[in-house]
């Protein structure tokens, strides 16, 4: 059994985690539905025990290998078609600080 | 034109005299063009000029293909080359992909014409196409969902007279809810079988593109075109479809699935059950496991992936973009989602980072893959003695847009029981109109073992 209490300090620190900031609104609104559901649905999981593999995809997979060919690939100018005007520049993508 | 064959029909005499392509099409964009007007929301984005050079390029074209002059629409999750494609979300907005979704590229090379990208709920997250902007209204009546969240592929493929086929996609049930609640048929093939690549993704151990039309041998025609090996798809099985009736020996209805069904929608049902006796051996099974686990397993899993999926639309390199100036990478990313994302989208990439957060990733989101086994393992079991398991597609008939309103995320992920099973297992599902209550249609659906989609097509035609 996982004990956990689901308030709004933890679903802040979720979503932070997540990149969201959440408004003082969204955070009252979330916090009774996501505990709604991590505690009547997920944790119905702890009633069965499973001790089966973890099944990542439902069916069987193989490992498809290919040559390593060097294709045509997208160009310089194509990959940054959907790149806005101001955010590119000498051919590279313009982002925010990282440090 | 007005539908009256099926597609092979058409494409058969369009070969033989292309004014039937030009008819046809031009008839349904005048369609598609109403739609729009009438504000049903089926559509999501229209192109004239897209479509009309499509036409010409067929008109010249030497190869004739098995969709001949075929229009199909498209969910928007699907990657189309040149047009937006943002699988309903804001987030994705003025993104025109470089490149065609392989089930795009497959139904050109065949003649197909694309003629439009239709509504969805965003990214899939949801059972009524209610989660976006645009919001797709049942034909059947305008008070009621279309269903979700391929809503508008069914509300199209159900509105539309002409000769039209629907490439839809399901992650949970995306594909076999609307087909029930718009009264249309669609298969959810075997994951794997049809090539996700171009697919914007949800959650990439469910999400598979499937088909939807008017009649059994329509979209299954739309699957063998688009089913098939794709090298760029590592999840991608690799064979070839061909459709062909095989004998049947018995069948069961999920007796206990059935139980959780409204009154009405279990009278049209079982009458429909009745009518199928008169050619194969229906039996009963119970599949306790599934009904009490899926919905979990199945939440914990989609959220999880869908958490790690979303996790690259952070305004940069395409969709949505804002002003970096002077600004911290975890403040912009967080801006633009904030913005961007709706209220759904939030809360399940909150469910997903929860499940795979240290300390409970094992007690869920681990936990939700053996259990994900064992209901696998369920379904297997009672293949062995039956080719196909049998109940409603949808536990009621499509609910009007008020009473949606007033459903708790909870109360909305529950209407996903008779859906989800198939689909966290990957196992192949046709829905298929069973009738109707008060006017409204109730749908039927066959689930079989993987890659035993010919199960469903022979079952499809009998019940047809």
């Amino acid at each position: 059994m996982v004990e956990i209490k689901i308030d709004e300090e933890l679903v802040k620190k979720v979503a932070i985690n997540a990149r969201l900031i959440l408004t003082d609104e969204e955070l009252k609104k979330f916090t009774p539905q996501l505990a709604e559901v991590i505690l009547e649905s997920f944790n119905k999981l702890d009633s069965i025990n499973a001790n089966e593999e973890p099944s990542f995809q439902p069916i069987e997979q193989k490992n498809k290998l290919r040559e390593d060919i060097v294709k045509e690939s997208l160009t310089q100018e194509e990959a940054l078609q959907n790149v806005k005007e101001d955010l590119r520049e000498n051919g590279y993508i313009k982002g925010p600080k990282v440090m | 034109m007005v539908y009256e064959e099926t597609l092979n029909y058409f494409v058969k005499e369009a070969k033989k005299d292309f004014s039937l392509v030009e008819k046809n099409l031009e008839s349904i964009i005048g369609e598609v063009k109403e739609n729009i007007k009438n504000g049903l929301n089926h559509i999501e984005f229209f192109d004239e000029e897209f479509v009309l050079a499509q036409l010409k390029e067929l008109k010249t074209s030497e190869k004739k293909g098995k969709l001949y002059g075929v229009p199909i629409t498209v969910k928007d999750t699907a990657c189309v080359k040149g047009l937006e494609s943002k699988s309903g979300s804001q987030i994705l907005k003025g993104y025109v992909p470089l490149f065609d979704a392989t089930v795009i590229a497959k139904a050109k090379e065949e003649g197909a014409i694309i003629l439009a990208k239709t509504t969805q709920d965003e990214f899939g997250f949801g059972t009524f196409s209610t989660n976006t902007q645009k919001i797709p209204l049942n034909p059947f009546d305008n008070a009621r969902s279309c269903g979700g969240s391929s809503g508008g592929c069914a509300g199209f493929t159900a509105s539309t007279k002409n000769y039209h086929v629907s490439i839809g996609e399901s992650t949970g049930g995306s594909i076999a809810a609307p087909s029930a609640y718009c009264g249309v048929v669609s298969v959810t093939p075997t994951y794997g079988l049809v090539s996700r690549n171009g697919l914007i993704d949800y959650a990439n151990s469910l999400d598979k593109f499937g088909v939807l039309g008017r009649n059994v041998d329509d979209a299954f025609s739309l699957l063998e075109v688009i089913a098939g090996n794709d090298e760029a798809d590592s999840t991608n099985l690799g064979i070839e479809y061909v459709a062909e009736e095989v004998p049947l020996k018995k069948v069961a209805i999920a007796k206990d699935i059935l139980e959780k069904c409204d009154e009405e929608v279990k009278k049209i049902f079982l009458a429909k059950i009745e009518q199928l006796k008169k050619y194969v051996k229906v039996e009963e099974v119970t599949l306790p496991l599934n009904l009490e686990y899926a919905l979990s397993a199945y939440y914990i899993i989609a959220t999880s992936e869908a958490s790690t999926n979303l996790a690259k639309l952070c305004g940069l390199r395409y969709g949505v973009q804002g002003d970096v100036e002077g600004k911290h990478f975890d403040e912009y990313f967080s801006e633009i989602r904030n913005a961007n994302f709706s209220e759904e989208a939030k809360r399940r990439i909150i469910l997903g980072t929860f499940a795979r957060m240290s300390g409970y990733r094992d007690a869920y989101y681990l936990k939700a893959l053996k259990v994900r086994t064992k209901l696998i393992n369920e379904f297997k079991n009672a293949f062995k003695e039956y080719d196909a398991i049998l109940f409603p597609t949808m536990p009621t008939i499509a609910p009007r847009f008020d009473e949606i309103k007033n459903m708790t995320p909870m109360q909305n992920y529950a209407m996903d029981l008779c859906t989800v099973p198939a689909n966290l297992a990957g196992f192949p599902h046709l829905s298929i109109n069973a009738g109707f209550s008060e006017g409204l249609p109730v749908g039927l659906m066959v689930v079989a073992n993987h890659l035993q989609e010919n199960k469903l097509y022979s079952l499809g035609k009998v019940l047809e």
